[in-house]
């Protein structure tokens, strides 16, 4: 596998900006024809109500939570193993928006408990799994940011990705043991999905619609910190061609 | 083998003739304990319900309070570096500086707890599991912090960073330790849980060393 290919940034750049209005628009029809059908075609649940319309935004929320972590983790290995540039700058540009995602599906969990339980939080194991994965997140996003060189909190990042992803199984599985009084899934087992075809459709066209849209954002953040990058190139390179042309000017400077 | 003697011995002299560290330890368990009645009230019955909780999360919150110091002064004079040339591999280091801190942190804390236990009311039948769990769960805190501690060496605000790094991973350890503890008061078998923290012992011991090494070279680097 010849990864180095993609490792050039100005190759990287010019396919981003290619692929960026078409991922942007694609998202934005996707959520935008998904909500439609969630909100007003999608008829209310004979036992949840309207509040089932929660759902069409929580699922897929939860969903990218976790794709992100395990995204975030793939990237972290191919940056620790291969030192790919650009994995670390995919790895810390997917952190803040998987955290963004996880965010998202405790409101709406906690907005959907508040109507359907009464309360607007339950230590039950899966919220209680999401929550940690939230706390995974922000230690994530903390160490990466305590560092005065930026090369030393993305490489301590990657191997704090990679630890997290070999335990999220273990808390997953401890805290379903510790306890658990949700519902048990309900699209994804043997036997075909449980949910009706009038929900599954707007659901699946919102999980793809969030997909698009979490490409976009991690598009535009990796082309942003590489500009960035850039940027700071040149600035370094004009401030020495001053110096070089007026040694005195830039020590008083 | 030699070489890793040698290591244990000198953190155990360390931390012994600088003192603090285990006293430290056991002090904030004991202090943090006491607290809990004053919090929730004397009442026999509740402390009893909830003694091995409090138990488990103030031991481990002691032990976090210790790591940061693991790598931190090794790290800070220089010595981590003059260690990292030792023919004896980094990972083997990381297995004899967790041991140590285990004997000064891990091991008064088990041997504290049932006199903590006994303030708390807990039931008969969970001394021997608190200090079995105790004993299997604590190394395991420590391996694990040992990959935070090498991560957060060089970090701003390294404690606090430390403990929201830590807190996640440490979640199945003090799920299945209270279990444990639980099932015995219960009257159910202990055996799954004591099973599944040795799951965890047995994991962490090849896997931490590994990753926590893997940091170190970086901080080195």
């Amino acid at each position: 596998m010849n990864l180095h290919r993609f490792a050039n940034p100005a190759r990287f750049m010019r396919l981003s900006s290619a692929l960026l209005p078409w991922c942007g628009a694609g998202a934005a029809a996707l959520i935008g024809i998904g909500l439609y059908l969630a909100l007003f075609i999608a008829p209310p649940d004979y036992q949840q109500g309207e509040a089932v319309r929660i759902m069409f935004v929580h699922v897929p929320a939860a969903w990218m939570a976790s794709l992100v972590y395990a995204l975030m983790a793939l990237a972290s290995a191919i940056a620790l193993i291969w030192r790919h540039p650009l994995a670390d700058i995919a790895a810390l540009s997917a952190a803040p928006l998987g955290a963004g995602f996880t965010l998202l599906c405790l409101v709406t969990g906690s907005l959907w408990g508040e109507r359907m339980w009464g309360t607007w939080w339950v230590w039950d194991a899966r919220l209680t799994s999401v929550l940690v994965l939230f706390f995974l997140y922000l230690g994530y996003l903390a160490l990466v940011n305590a560092f005065d060189e930026p090369g030393r909190g993305a490489r301590a990042g990657a191997i704090l990705a990679l630890v997290g992803i070999v335990n999220l199984p273990i808390i997953k599985f401890s805290v379903d043991w510790w306890n658990t009084l949700h519902q048990p899934a309900s699209v994804f087992r043997l036997g075909g999905p449980t949910i009706d075809a009038s929900m599954l459709w707007p659901l699946a066209i919102m999980v793809l619609g969030f997909m698009l849209f979490f490409a976009t954002l991690l598009l535009v953040r990796m082309r942003t910190t590489l500009i960035e990058a850039k940027i700071r190139v040149l600035l370094l390179s004009e401030i020495e061609r001053h110096a070089a042309a007026s040694p005195r000017q830039a020590v008083a400077s | 083998m030699s070489a890793f003697r040698l290591l244990v011995q000198r953190d155990l002299r360390l931390a012994l003739r600088q003192g603090g560290d285990a006293a430290m330890v056991v002090g904030f368990f004991v202090l943090a304990t006491i607290l809990f009645p004053f919090g929730v009230g004397p009442e026999p019955e509740l402390l009893a319900r909830i003694a091995a909780g409090i138990l488990w999360v103030t031991a481990l919150l002691a032990a976090l309070l210790s790591l940061e110091r693991l790598f931190q002064a090794d790290w800070e004079d220089g010595s981590l570096e003059a260690l990292s040339l030792m023919p004896l591999p980094l990972e083997a280091q990381v297995l004899a500086k967790c041991l140590a801190h285990w004997l000064v942190t891990g091991l008064p804390l088990s041997a504290t707890a049932p006199l903590l236990a006994l303030l708390l009311q807990l039931d008969a039948a969970g001394y021997k599991v608190l200090v079995a769990s105790l004993l299997l769960g604590t190394p395991t805190l420590s391996l694990i912090g040992a990959v935070g501690a090498a991560l957060s060496l060089g970090a701003r605000r390294g404690g606090v960073l430390l403990s929201l790094l830590m807190l996640p991973l440490y979640i199945p350890v003090l799920i299945f330790g209270v279990g444990a503890i639980e099932a015995s008061i219960g009257g159910f078998g202990v055996g799954p849980h004591l099973l599944l923290l040795g799951a965890l012992l047995a994991g962490a011991l090849p896997l931490a060393p590994l990753a926590a090494a893997a940091a170190l070279r970086q901080a080195l680097e």
